[in-house]
């Protein structure tokens, strides 16, 4: 691995494993990310991926192996304790509150308020403003922060959620599935962002089954299936392609493209669907791949 | 003053002047605007086609009426906007006025031990549905149907066993009589003009209920755990205390509305205030409340309580047939429901 850095990891698993009762859901798992660093966790269903995401998060804890945050041996009882040593975690399902505006939820579990006794009140200015500029920090540039959360794209929901974690001083996050319900363009912007967070200095885990999601923004692959580690690479260790076929279903994915190009030849929109979605995914990762330059 | 001009000065982007252009649009975005409008409309209505409507003293007797339903209808509000409801409201408001008189009476105590007492009971059968709510996840709708069914019954037992009767005794010659209506059943005179009590106390509960809900870390967590409960839990927001706070929080004012009737007319009948839950949830909703939760407004609430005032007292001041005022209610209702559906629809398009 790529241990260069003199500094502890800012999280570090070593040879992991959970049983649920008999079964054994993860085992001889390791992982690391520092500072400034993707660590992509790949795998389908199944493989072990939330189970692992629980135990960093401090959701649950491992039945063995160790688990150190910046070298220094822990175990957590909680999220929160997790939180407070500036690891966080989105869900795929983000804790956002669909009808309430862009800065209550922002802020919400974790709100500024200002005066004393019964006239303690949210300081809205303050929440408000520090929104918009967290969020064009970002490269989100909301015309209005008191519009519902609902009403934005998935993607920009996820990004809010992101960016949520990172104001509150996550040093890692640790992001389940973030691009898994969104289209190709809105997963560009969860990648760029994710990019930012690394450029910031986060470190990353970001949770995937998508070899062509993971690829251009990961440091460090670790390949998950039933439980198992498939292997980690660095970067320059793999190419798209392997990691493509080292996933499960890798292969079906190929036959599926086969098969659309087959079709293609009888059905000219069908081809031309196909072919749209090859260029987008093409552009997706250029774009993500050279992020310096955007916005900043 | 030197903080306008800087507020003024200094963001003087795109982004401040489409904010200011907005704001009409943001108050036609609140969740009381329809209900605002429906008022205006049904009051110029009154207005036009009952000349007895237009005095001042119709409008006292207007505010009053408002008033009896608005003040557990600002609770009931704010619990629906938590994401639950309570169908208990109505007969917990006969309970409080019923254990406060019959406590009092039997044991010959100061009015205003009974009035505590059943200050705690209110609380407590609140508590109690908030707690049993949380604890094993039924529905509210049935859990508060459920005690409903049992205050009610025992409104009309014990008052039956204790009194003989269905109502309770008078307390009008007790101690604490006096300063008791003072507080819950004030009347003024104001130059011919009849102003009461309630109507202040209505007032004051929509006014600190709004603050509560748009200025207050608690009023986040109301509308966070009625629009997502699994999401606010998640990022810490003490779900069960704010949901078990609420249902008190009705308890207190179905309490104080059960005062009110008690020092109004100094005896209860026991089989009162069913049907009752029923009036505050329409208020609630005429008022631009979700039925599903976070999102409404105390304001709306007090709103859809002058509806209803409006409607009962002005088909009397119309000289109409008084059986014509379930039939505006169901219209209002209706279209209310429309209202919001329509409003739900729009904010969560992008989903």
């Amino acid at each position: 691995m790529s241990g260069t850095t003199t500094r502890a990891p800012l999280v570090r698993l070593t040879g992991c494993e959970k049983r649920y009762g008999t079964i054994v859901a993860l085992t001889g798992v390791s992982l690391e990310v520092g500072a400034g660093e993707v660590t992509c966790v790949l795998g389908d269903n199944g493989a072990g991926k939330s189970t692992l995401i629980k135990i960093i998060s401090g959701m649950h804890q491992a039945d063995a192996g160790t688990y150190e945050v910046e070298g220094e041996p822990v175990r957590f009882g909680s999220p929160r304790e997790a939180l407070e040593r500036g690891i966080a975690t989105v869900y795929q399902d983000l804790a956002v509150v669909p009808l309430m505006p862009v800065w209550r939820n922002f802020f919400l579990g974790s709100e500024v308020r200002r005066g004393a006794g019964p006239l303690r009140r949210l300081d809205i200015r303050f929440m408000r403003d520090t929104t918009r500029t967290e969020l064009r920090n970002m490269g989100i540039d909301l015309r209005d922060v008191d519009q519902p959360i609902g009403t934005l794209s998935g993607g920009e929901r996820q990004c809010v959620a992101i960016a949520r974690a990172v104001y509150f001083g996550a040093k890692v996050l640790i992001l389940d599935e973030p691009t898994a319900a969104l289209g190709v363009k809105q997963a560009g912007v969860v990648l760029r962002y994710i990019m930012r967070a690394r450029e910031r200095g986060l470190g990353v885990v970001f949770i995937t089954h998508n070899p062509h999601h993971a690829y251009p923004v990961g440091d460090r692959f670790l390949l998950l299936n039933r439980g198992r580690p498939l292997g980690t690479y660095a970067k320059g260790e793999i190419t798209r392609e392997r990691l493509t076929t080292l996933m499960a279903g890798g292969e079906e994915l190929e036959q599926l493209s086969h098969e659309l190009e087959g079709t293609a030849a009888a059905d000219a929109g069908l081809g031309r669907v196909a072919e749209e979605l090859e260029q987008d995914v093409a552009g997706l990762s250029g774009e993500a791949a050279a992020p310096p330059e955007q916005g900043s | 003053m030197s903080q306008a001009v800087d507020a003024g000065a200094a963001p003087a982007t795109a982004d401040e002047r489409s904010a200011r252009r907005s704001a009409l649009a943001r108050l036609l975005a609140r969740p009381e605007a329809g209900s605002l409008a429906g008022a205006v409309v049904i009051y110029v209505f009154f207005f036009a086609v009952a000349p007895p409507f237009r005095g001042l003293d119709a409008l006292a007797t207007i505010l009053y009426a408002s008033s009896t339903i608005g003040i557990p209808a600002v609770a009931v509000a704010l619990l629906m906007i938590g994401g639950e409801f309570d169908l208990s409201a109505g007969v917990a408001v006969t309970s409080s006025a019923l254990v406060a008189s019959m406590l009092s009476f039997q044991l010959t105590l100061n009015l205003w031990v009974g009035i505590a007492v059943g200050l705690l009971l209110a609380l407590g059968v609140g508590a109690l549905n908030g707690y049993l709510v949380m604890r094993t996840g039924i529905p509210s709708f049935l859990v508060t149907l459920a005690t409903f069914l049992m205050l009610q019954g025992l409104n009309l037992a014990i008052t039956k066993v204790i009194t003989g009767n269905v109502a309770s005794p008078d307390i009008s010659d007790m101690d604490g009589f006096g300063t008791a209506r003072k507080v819950f059943a004030a009347e003024w005179d104001l130059g011919g003009l009849s102003l009461r009590i309630s109507v202040v106390w209505w007032l004051l509960f929509t006014a600190v209920a709004t603050w509560v809900l748009l200025r207050t870390r608690v009023g986040n967590w109301i509308f966070a755990v009625g629009g997502a409960q699994a999401s606010a839990r998640a990022v810490g927001v003490p779900v069960r205390r704010v949901k078990i706070g609420l249902f008190m929080t009705v308890g207190f004012l179905a309490w104080f509305t059960g005062m009110n009737l008690l020092f109004s007319f100094t005896t209860v009948q026991s089989g009162e205030g069913v049907g009752n839950e029923f009036l505050y949830i329409i208020a609630a909703v005429i008022g631009g409340c979700l039925l599903t939760g976070g999102y409404g407004s105390a304001i709306g609430a007090a709103t859809g309580a002058f509806i209803f005032g409006m409607t009962t007292q002005g088909i009397v001041y119309a000289g109409w047939n008084a059986d014509w005022f379930k039939f505006f209610l169901g219209a209002m209702l209706l279209l209310a429901t429309l209202l919001n559906l329509w409003v739900r629809r729009r904010t969560e398009a992008a989903r």
